[in-house]
């Protein structure tokens, strides 16, 4: 496996292909950024003022009666302390270590089963795993929430069927289990396909050259597959961590169906919405979503650290 | 793809996730509440708005309210109007509250419950009406929807509706039964279990936790957890009324008694049209919502006084209703409160009347066309006449929270507790007291228990 160009230089310094090395340093041109404006303007509109704007506002605290005023750190160290936000927390990342490596695991299964080319109608599984992808994620969680309804819905169907009395989905015990079920099922193809699109690109050489040592289709997956699709295993790992700390759309759909089971602080994306939308708490909303990034980027950068390493 | 992901990708992917963090964090700011003298609008200037015409954003989710804006329109060509549902209730709040942060997208006329208007009045997001001659009205409309519109000197809007309480039971089921209809919470009870024991796939009613059945239940009991003194604010779930409701409903949750299903949900539509959900206590403002929610029933539903907390008692209590507000960011004042005036003092009021809303006007719930209509719905009874009953019954004294809308939203953190663990009633409700309390505090109100 080759490695790739190296990283981009960091933005605003690019190299323009210059002629002569000492003819930069004479004079300093700044032409460059003539090329790189319209994206800097649009970069910093779009993506460096929003963050900018929620820093400034975990500074302030508004309240119903007192009005707005600068509270510098005391919105960080209220969310620090607060048993409701690392409740969420908590729940996500149990969330994120079983449904991810699950999911992933089974999407490899997929995607090496494709690849293998012993499979019967590959266009229509592959076409039919990533078909719940294209599902939007509101639409999914609304279609699960009815299949899950013990009373009316598919789960009621089945005990009524068979006269058994299956759990309830959307008990407080089963619902995180019932939502990464959805996630699970929804996401299966997205990594399928990364998966698959990795597998794609290896010389068949190798495997000519392995079948002639005798290698069996164990060692070929073992040998040569899994080790020249790490890049592609980390970034898909890397995106369910994201997304999974970003969790939303399930829960949040699915409330109105449970709601003793969800509670408004859910996940960490559910509480700062509620303490915005419901609680009119916009800084302090702000200060959970700064912490959320943080912890988010670390962990996304531990996970490629930990992925990496070996490579190098 | 065979490169490893380099760092400005990352960088780039975490950006983003930031960014789409701190959208649900955008607008906030910039409601200094300043405490102005209410504006001044004569009844000269309204009417001069009217005839001037222009264009009008209602945001309101009553369906009665559709006529209502034909017929006004159709009297008054000049103005026309945009009449937008934004979701019921909380989600309409929120929306309003949002488009209030970012002082823009405001409509000039929007519905609150009257549960919500004394947040909307506290931070002034709605008009103080005194100054458009609202104050002159007081005898127009009953005490207890007048009293709800009003938050200390101020008048934050005009009642559109009222809930007075009542008991919708579907007749056939309770009859198959041989099960009488309640007359006190304690045969209420004894009902559920018959009717359950009967067949088990009936329940005497749905419930997942509704903070607002649960707070007029208390009220009805004649508790007052919330006492309201400006921003000086006392939440106590301990008094006698909260706890008699308690430990009724705690018998009801203990013996699996009631439906696990969510209010407005499909299954609750179906509950309500299949006989599986037996009684349903809430507003007067029901039947059009039966009428058009639950086509299947029509005839079988019936409604009876809210059972008493006593025997031989009349206390109701109120359970939603709402008001028209003009929002203070709406730069037509004058046009928007000849809308109110119309729909809610004029000739809208009989608009709605016919199309199934309970009035909050004193003068239509004393009318005999009124007291006398038969309803469809309910095979033909004259049902207005329990319901302007248990308007007159309702227990002065209450009040909402300045808040109630936020702890309204977490009520089945709380509270909601019980219904799906073995966590007392008595204990969820102090547990929605502690979350509310610390709501209070981190908003600026004194707020003791």
């Amino acid at each position: 496996m080759t490695t790739a160009s190296p990283p981009p230089a960091a933005l605003g310094t690019q190299p323009k292909p210059a002629k002569r090395a000492q003819k930069r340093t004479q004079k300093r041109s700044w032409s460059g950024w003539l090329f790189i404006g319209p994206f800097m303007a649009v970069f910093a509109v779009v993506f460096l003022a929003p963050i900018a704007y929620s820093i400034w506002l975990s500074f302030f605290r508004n309240q119903l009666v007192g009005g707005n005023g600068f509270v510098g750190l005391a919105n960080y160290s209220q969310a620090l302390q607060d048993s409701q936000f690392w409740s969420s927390l908590l729940r996500v990342t149990l969330f994120l270590a079983v449904q991810v490596p699950v999911m992933l695991l089974i999407a490899l299964l997929v995607a090496l089963a494709l690849d293998s080319g012993r499979l019967y109608g590959k266009s229509f599984f592959r076409i039919s795993i990533f078909l719940p992808y294209a599902v939007p994620a509101v639409v999914a969680s609304l279609m699960w929430g009815f299949m899950y309804g013990t009373r009316f819905g598919l789960v009621g169907n089945i005990n009524s069927a068979l006269g058994i009395n299956l759990p309830n989905p959307l008990s407080p015990d089963l619902i995180l289990a019932s939502i990464g079920n959805i996630v699970t099922w929804e996401f299966i193809g997205y990594n399928m396909l990364i998966f698959y699109s990795a597998l794609r690109v290896i010389p068949k050489s190798l495997y000519e050259a392995a079948e002639i040592d005798g290698a069996s289709q164990f060692r070929l997956v073992t040998a040569i597959k899994l080790p020249a699709i790490r890049g592609a295993l980390v970034v898909a790992a890397i995106f369910s961590v994201i997304g999974s700390f970003q969790l939303f759309n399930e829960p949040a759909i699915l409330q109105s169906l449970a709601p003793n089971s969800i509670s408004t602080y859910f996940t960490p994306n559910l509480y700062a919405y509620s303490l915005s939308f419901s609680g009119q708490q916009y800084n302090y909303s702000a200060t959970v979503a700064i912490i959320m990034g943080v912890i988010t980027m670390v962990i996304a950068y531990a996970v490629q650290l930990r992925g990496m390493r070996k490579e190098s | 793809m065979k490169s490893k992901i380099s760092p400005a990708v990352l960088r780039g992917s975490a950006l983003a996730l930031a960014a789409a963090l701190t959208l649900t964090a955008c607008g906030g700011g910039g409601n200094d509440a300043g405490g102005a003298a209410p504006e001044e609008v004569s009844a000269d200037d309204v009417q001069a708005a009217l005839e001037e015409g222009g264009d009008l954003t209602i945001w309101a989710w009553e369906p009665t309210l559709e006529k209502v804006v034909e017929d006004f329109e159709a009297e008054h060509p000049n103005v026309n109007i945009d009449l937008v549902n934004a979701g019921t209730g909380n989600d309409q709040y929120t929306a309003l509250q949002n488009a209030v942060a970012a002082g823009s997208g405001v409509p000039d006329v929007a519905q609150i419950e009257y549960f919500a208007l004394p947040q909307f009045a506290l931070a002034e997001s709605v008009k103080d009406l005194t100054g458009y001659g609202a104050g002159d009205l007081a005898d127009t409309f009953n005490p207890g929807p007048w009293s709800s519109v009003q938050a200390g000197e101020g008048i934050y809007g005009l009642p559109m509706d009222s809930g007075p309480m009542a008991l919708y039971y579907n007749t056939e089921v309770f009859e198959k039964h041989g099960v009488e209809v309640p007359t006190t919470w304690d045969e209420y009870v004894e009902a559920a279990r018959a009717l359950h024991a009967a067949d088990s796939s009936i329940y005497i009613a749905n419930d997942t936790g509704d903070a607002g059945l649960t707070t007029s239940l208390i009220w009805q009991a004649g508790g007052q957890p919330y006492k309201v003194d400006g921003t000086d604010v006392t939440i106590d779930f301990s008094d006698e009324g909260s706890t008699k409701f308690a430990e009724t409903w705690q018998q009801l949750l203990d013996e699996d008694l009631l439906s696990p299903i969510t209010s407005w949900s499909d299954e609750w539509y179906q509950g309500l049209g299949n006989g599986t959900i037996a009684t349903l206590a809430t507003g007067a403002w029901m039947p059009g919502n039966f009428t058009s929610g639950v086509p299947a029933a029509s005839g079988k539903w019936r409604a009876a006084p809210l059972p008493q907390w006593e025997e031989g008692g009349t206390a109701s209590a109120e359970n939603g209703g709402s008001s028209l507000t003009i929002p203070t960011a709406s730069e037509k004042g004058a046009l928007a409160y000849a809308f109110l005036d119309y729909a809610n003092v004029g000739d809208g009021v009989q608009t709605r009347i016919d199309g199934g809303a309970f009035p909050a006007t004193a003068a239509a719930l004393e009318s005999e066309e009124f007291l006398n209509a038969e309803f469809e719905y309910f095979g033909g009874q004259q049902a207005n006449q329990i319901f302007a009953e248990s308007a007159r019954n309702v227990p002065e004294g209450w009040s909402y929270l300045p808040f109630q809308a936020y702890a309204n939203s977490i009520f089945n953190d709380t509270a909601g507790q019980a219904y799906v663990s073995d966590t007392p009633l008595t204990e969820g409700l102090k547990s929605w007291q502690d979350a509310s309390i610390k709501y209070g505090s981190e908003q600026g109100f004194t707020v003791s228990e």
